[in-house]
């Protein structure tokens, strides 16, 4: 995945609680078994008036001009400011591969959904959670300012507003160390491989009945 | 060391190692795995060289993308009918414990087969691409939703990389009166606790209300839990626990069974253990609830009214509500009783257990009368194959088939619309599934949020009304 260090780009506000990942990717777009080619197809309901199917050219599908990321002032945004509790409901992973696709390389929001969360971690995708009233300061300073950016420092753990402000933020520091370096989990993982070896030779021992289960067809 | 909860112990039973800032390697017992979120995970395997850890762990169904119209034998959508068919493929290359492809006799919702196959069992930990595998906390497991790199994480290294959550309790006193069920109960605490009360928590539910429960009502509630923002929702284990393993295919047997329950009678939260949150509700001050907006949470009571947005004083809530109410084309101050719904359905892994199925039938004998005349389409989708034969053994589809609902063979199906079973624009439904999300069972869907036997008596009178006359 892509490092994440320092990004500066235009924000765009999504100004409403609990969107959830059914509103950032719908179902029919779930049937794809690639990880790229989400980003047409973000918050397809409310970005398009007419009904979007996978495969189809979004390009001339009718817009809905009154959705955010329709408007011409948000044309290129890569930060996105939303709501509490942003990312509920499923686990799709689509939904940050549709965020990433689409451009986004940081979300700003008072709460995120936990299992998203994670999701994002393993995507590149940096959140940044911020009290809610910070947050409502940087929703009016966004609706006030058009081409509005704001400058996230991973290595600092800080948001630079155009006047100047500095505004930390927290983030747990493995979750820092995997996006700074971009790394595969997996592999990282996979360095403990006799250390899980061990356990699980421990564990079998103590819970022979869970390994009982052999194959029934 | 301090009293543990039940989280604390399974917790601690599958923790392989801990970083300094709390990031650990949880050992993973069971792996369920569909069609969905899995051909992203395989396929990075196969780009990274890398093999399954433990294969035996898996088991196996296309459940989100399959038709369940009867008479389909073969799955009409090319690109869902792909994705199944990359599952196939998957399963053929690198192995499972069990696979149950389209139309076996045992395929079916996730987690309805886990359970009743005994592929889950108390004390595991279990993962699944799929946020309501806190189901399976209904069994004191530990069962949480991933996402796709997390499947891929878990197939290569059999273990989930995660932070301990802390701990929450809902305790619920009384009994449920009759005519209220689980679902009820669960959409009442996420009516209390709101959609991210239980972020951060892993929730154990106790007290009388939940241990009266049957497996199938704690099934109910844990895989709510989500809704409520929490990834774990968990009941201790009890006689009821243990009894419901009895004779399952993959139950241990004789002394392994013997050594399993031991362990399994250890499933609960010490009585001095402390929790970071608890709630305390009554059951039996509940009666069945309807969701009026576009979360779980915008929630009342059949004899409630669809709440005016200024009485919100919240002004994100407030928002929600406008919005929720515009896209329901509900206007505040409506009874519940009288909205009218188009359809119907009757499923999920919420609802479509042979219980619910049971109580549904019910509904429909003691109401004398089949669908109403608005109603267009009624869909009773049982959770297994399992349960469907065992729901035809006790004459319940002749039941639903006499009052014109529509007997369908078993997956996911209207709860997501990943299938044909979508409602149109504007089309209201009266669902049994977990989220009433703008879209969730097709673009411009309108869906409420009941129990089987709610959404049952919906369907034959064709607007909302009280079932506690019906049970009493």
């Amino acid at each position: 995945m892509q490092p994440f260090t320092v990004h500066e780009g235009i924000v765009a506000p999504l100004d409403r609680a609990n969107v959830d990942t059914d509103a950032i990717i719908p179902k029919q777009f779930l049937k794809s078994i690639h990880r790229s080619g989400f980003g047409p197809y973000l918050f397809d309901e409310w970005r398009y008036l007419d009904r979007g199917e996978p495969g189809v050219d979004c390009r001339n599908r009718p817009k809905n001009p009154a959705f955010v990321l329709n408007q011409p002032r948000y044309q290129g945004a890569t930060i996105l400011l939303a709501r509490e509790n942003f990312g509920c409901g499923s686990s799709r992973e689509h939904a940050p591969w549709a965020l990433v696709d689409y451009g986004f390389r940081a979300i700003i929001a008072p709460s995120f959904a936990d299992i998203f969360a994670t999701n994002c971690l393993k995507n590149g995708l940096l959140l940044v959670m911020l009290p809610s009233q910070t947050v409502d300061r940087l929703f009016s300073e966004c609706a006030a300012t058009t081409g509005y950016r704001l400058r996230i420092d991973l290595p600092a753990q800080t948001v630079t507003t155009p006047s100047g402000e500095v505004i930390s933020f927290a983030i747990d520091p493995f979750s820092k160390e995997c996006l700074l370096n971009g790394w595969d989990e997996i592999g990282l993982t996979l360095r403990h491989a006799e250390e899980i070896r061990a356990f699980e030779a421990s564990y079998r021992a103590r819970f022979p009945f869970f390994f009982a289960q052999g194959m029934m067809q | 060391m301090a009293a543990q909860t039940l989280y604390d112990k399974l917790w601690q039973a599958h923790l392989v190692r801990q970083e300094p800032d709390g990031t650990a390697l949880i050992y993973i017992d069971r792996h369920l795995v569909h069609e969905v979120t899995s051909p992203q995970a395989f396929e990075g395997l196969r780009i990274a060289g890398r093999k399954p850890w433990r294969i035996d762990s898996v088991v196996a169904t296309a459940d989100h993308n399959v038709p369940t119209d009867p008479t389909e034998a073969e799955i009409g959508d090319p690109i869902s009918r792909e994705q199944v068919a990359a599952l196939d493929a998957n399963i053929r290359t690198f192995g499972a414990l069990a696979y149950y492809p389209y139309r076996d006799p045992h395929q079916g919702i996730v987690h309805v087969i886990g359970p009743e196959l005994g592929a889950v069992l108390p004390g595991m930990t279990v993962v699944c691409g799929d946020s309501h595998t806190s189901t399976h906390g209904a069994f004191a497991c530990l069962a949480h939703g991933i996402g796709t790199s997390e499947v891929e994480h878990v197939l290569a290294t059999q273990c989930l990389l995660a932070k301990k959550s802390k701990n929450m309790r809902i305790w619920v006193d009384g009994t449920l009166s009759p005519g209220v069920f689980a679902k009820d109960l669960i959409l009442a605490i996420i009516g209390k606790i709101g959609t991210a009360g239980g972020t951060g928590y892993a929730i154990e539910f106790a007290g009388p209300a939940i241990t009266n429960l049957s497996m199938e009502g704690r099934m109910t509630i844990c895989n709510m839990a989500i809704e409520a923002g929490a990834r774990v929702g968990m009941v201790a284990a009890d006689e009821a626990t243990i009894e419901y393993f009895i004779d399952k295919p993959f139950t241990p047997k004789g002394a392994l069974w013997e050594q399993a329950v031991a362990y399994w009678r250890t499933l609960h939260s010490e009585p001095d253990a402390c929790f970071d949150r608890e709630v305390a509700l009554d059951a039996r001050a509940l009666v069945p609830m309807v969701t009026w907006g576009t979360n779980p949470e915008q929630v009342t009571t059949i004899d409630g009214r669809v709440p005016d947005p200024a009485s919100f004083t919240d002004p994100s809530k407030r928002a929600a509500a406008e919005r929720a109410l515009a896209y329901m084309g509900l206007q505040p101050g409506t009874p519940i009783e009288e909205i009218t719904i188009d359809q119907v359905f009757i499923g999920s892994c919420t609802n479509s257990r042979i219980e619910d199925l049971r109580v549904a039938a019910r509904v429909v004998q003691a109401l004398g009368r089949g669908k109403a005349a608005n109603v267009k389409r009624v869909l009773v989708v049982p959770g297994s194959g399992q349960v469907k034969a065992q729901a035809e053994a006790e004459g319940l589809d002749r039941i639903f088939t006499a009052a014109g609902f529509e007997w369908r063979a078993p997956g996911c199906s209207m709860c997501l619309g990943m299938n044909p079973d979508q409602l149109m624009p504007g089309e209201r439904c009266a669902s049994t599934s977990n989220r009433n999300f703008e879209g969730r069972q097709g673009p411009g869907g309108r869906t409420h949020l009941v129990s089987p036997a709610m959404a049952a008596a919906a369907a034959v009178v064709g607007h909302f009304t009280d079932v506690r006359p019906l049970f009493s």
